[in-house]
């Protein structure tokens, strides 16, 4: 019996929930890493519905969902479906039911998967709705955190632009059950909400101070779009670049969701410290943790 | 000695304890506007000892239904209801505040999937506190008279 149907907001699952989804994907890691092949979802299809461009999240579900033994369907894109045509959400969610055992919802709107698993007789895994979710990018920065720093106890700076991205609302609030101590560290115009941030253990801090006391440093794009002008966004988005250079006494690990722009110089890269490109591949055991759960 | 100037009505709804100045916003959720048939009084800004200033809608030849009952709560959580028959009180209860709506709130949030027109869906909301909070897209509102539909 799986501990849940369909994985929608990282608000769904309890401390105890993610632990679990944690400790699954330790098992898979070594599959993962050796790049092998279980057959423990054989005979099983995952539908990719992706309404909006994807890179490591589409990969990373067809990585997982093969290196279990099943298959994978794409839609691809939404201008050659019937979506164009101007199919509902409802209609493709009732047709691509009948193909597959699970689905995963890219949706340019926020509670699309939500109203997607409402309607879906097969598991709705939420890859990302709109301004929404990303419950499955939370995850495996949990485990990245996991395995290269620690879960307990742990300080992580947040940085960049902390009011509008998805993933680092998901992130506060999955880490205030592990009673983490948070910095912020944005541009007046991107603080965390309010309610966000009484959610957790906040402290609003400066880049300096932030490198110097958090073990995990997770850093952000700012977008560019948020600011109404260029040169104010070239102030404040340069302002909070990560250099080798400010990482050279610090053993803090340097986390990004990616894609980054300019907001880690690319001489981080061969440092102990960047960890992004391990986070990106930590989707992968996190992914079959997840699929096994809600197909096995 | 107050008068309450607002007449006895024979057979309808007598809707008690309505926050003051939101009399307005429970006729409209009764769907009474100008052209409506039925009788309808109205006080608002009364004394009142519970609430210091209240409104009072009384209607004549209608009963209210849950539909109605549910977003009258959401506006005036301390409204009392009481049927009329013959001039008597047949029922005389308070109002409950939902923990949860269905097609009563329209989302704030416009790129919410509950405001796709294209979509078989219904808005829903969980109250709490006086908070109403989208079950889609965990949008909130805390002024719920704006947002109903």
């Amino acid at each position: 019996m799986s501990r849940f149907r369909h994985l929608i907001s990282i608000d769904d699952l309890s401390k105890d929930d993610i632990e679990y989804i944690l400790k699954k994907a330790d098992e898979f890691l070594e599959i993962a890493i050796k790049k092998k092949k279980l057959n423990l979802l054989e005979g099983k299809v995952l539908a990719n519905l992706f309404y909006e461009p994807s890179t490591r999240t589409r990969m990373s579900f067809e990585v997982a969902m093969k290196r279990l033994g099943g298959d994978v369907i794409n839609m691809g894109s939404v201008e050659a479906t019937s979506i164009a045509k101007g199919e509902s959400l409802a209609d493709t969610i009732r047709v691509v039911e009948n193909y597959a055992d699970c689905i995963v919802l890219r949706h340019y709107r926020e509670g699309a998967a939500r109203f997607a698993a409402e309607i879906s007789e097969v598991p709705i895994i939420n890859a990302g709705d709109g301004a929404g979710q990303h419950p499955t990018q939370t995850l495996l920065d949990l485990y990245t955190i996991k395995r290269e720093s620690k879960l307990e106890r742990l300080k992580i700076a947040l940085i960049g632009d902390l009011k509008y991205s998805r993933t680092i609302h998901s992130l506060v609030k999955a880490l205030s059950l592990f009673n983490a101590e948070i910095y912020l560290v944005s541009p007046p115009s991107l603080r965390l909400p309010e309610d966000l941030m009484e959610s957790a253990k906040c402290v609003e801090t400066d880049l300096k101070q932030a490198i110097e006391e958090a073990d995990v440093l997770y850093v952000t794009r700012i977008q560019k779009e948020r600011f109404p002008d260029e040169e104010e966004y070239r102030k404040v988005a340069g302002s909070y670049k990560i250099t080798a250079e400010m990482l050279r006494n610090s053993k803090a690990i340097v986390m990004h969701p990616l894609p980054r722009v300019d907001e880690i110089s690319y001489d981080v890269d061969n440092l102990k410290n960047a960890i992004y490109f391990k986070q990106a591949f930590y989707g992968v055991p996190v992914r079959m943790a997840i699929l096994s759960e809600v197909m096995g | 000695m107050k008068v309450l100037t607002i007449s006895k009505i024979k057979d309808g709804t007598v809707i008690d304890h309505i926050p003051a100045g939101k009399a307005l916003e429970v006729l409209k959720i009764l769907g009474i506007k100008s052209g409506s048939r039925e009788r309808v009084s109205m006080a608002m800004n009364v004394e009142s000892k519970k609430m210091g200033k209240k409104d009072i809608v009384k209607v004549e030849g209608k009963y209210i239904g849950d539909d109605e009952l549910n977003r009258i709560a959401l506006i005036a959580p301390n409204a009392t209801i009481n049927i009329i028959k013959d001039y008597e009180i047949l029922r005389k209860f308070k109002v409950e505040i939902p923990k949860f709506v269905e097609g009563i709130l329209r989302c704030p949030n416009r790129n919410c999937i509950s405001n796709d027109k294209r979509e078989p869906v219904t808005p829903k909301f969980e109250i709490k506190e006086g908070t109403a909070r989208c079950v889609y897209c965990g949008g909130k509102i805390y002024e719920i008279e704006k947002f109903l539909v």
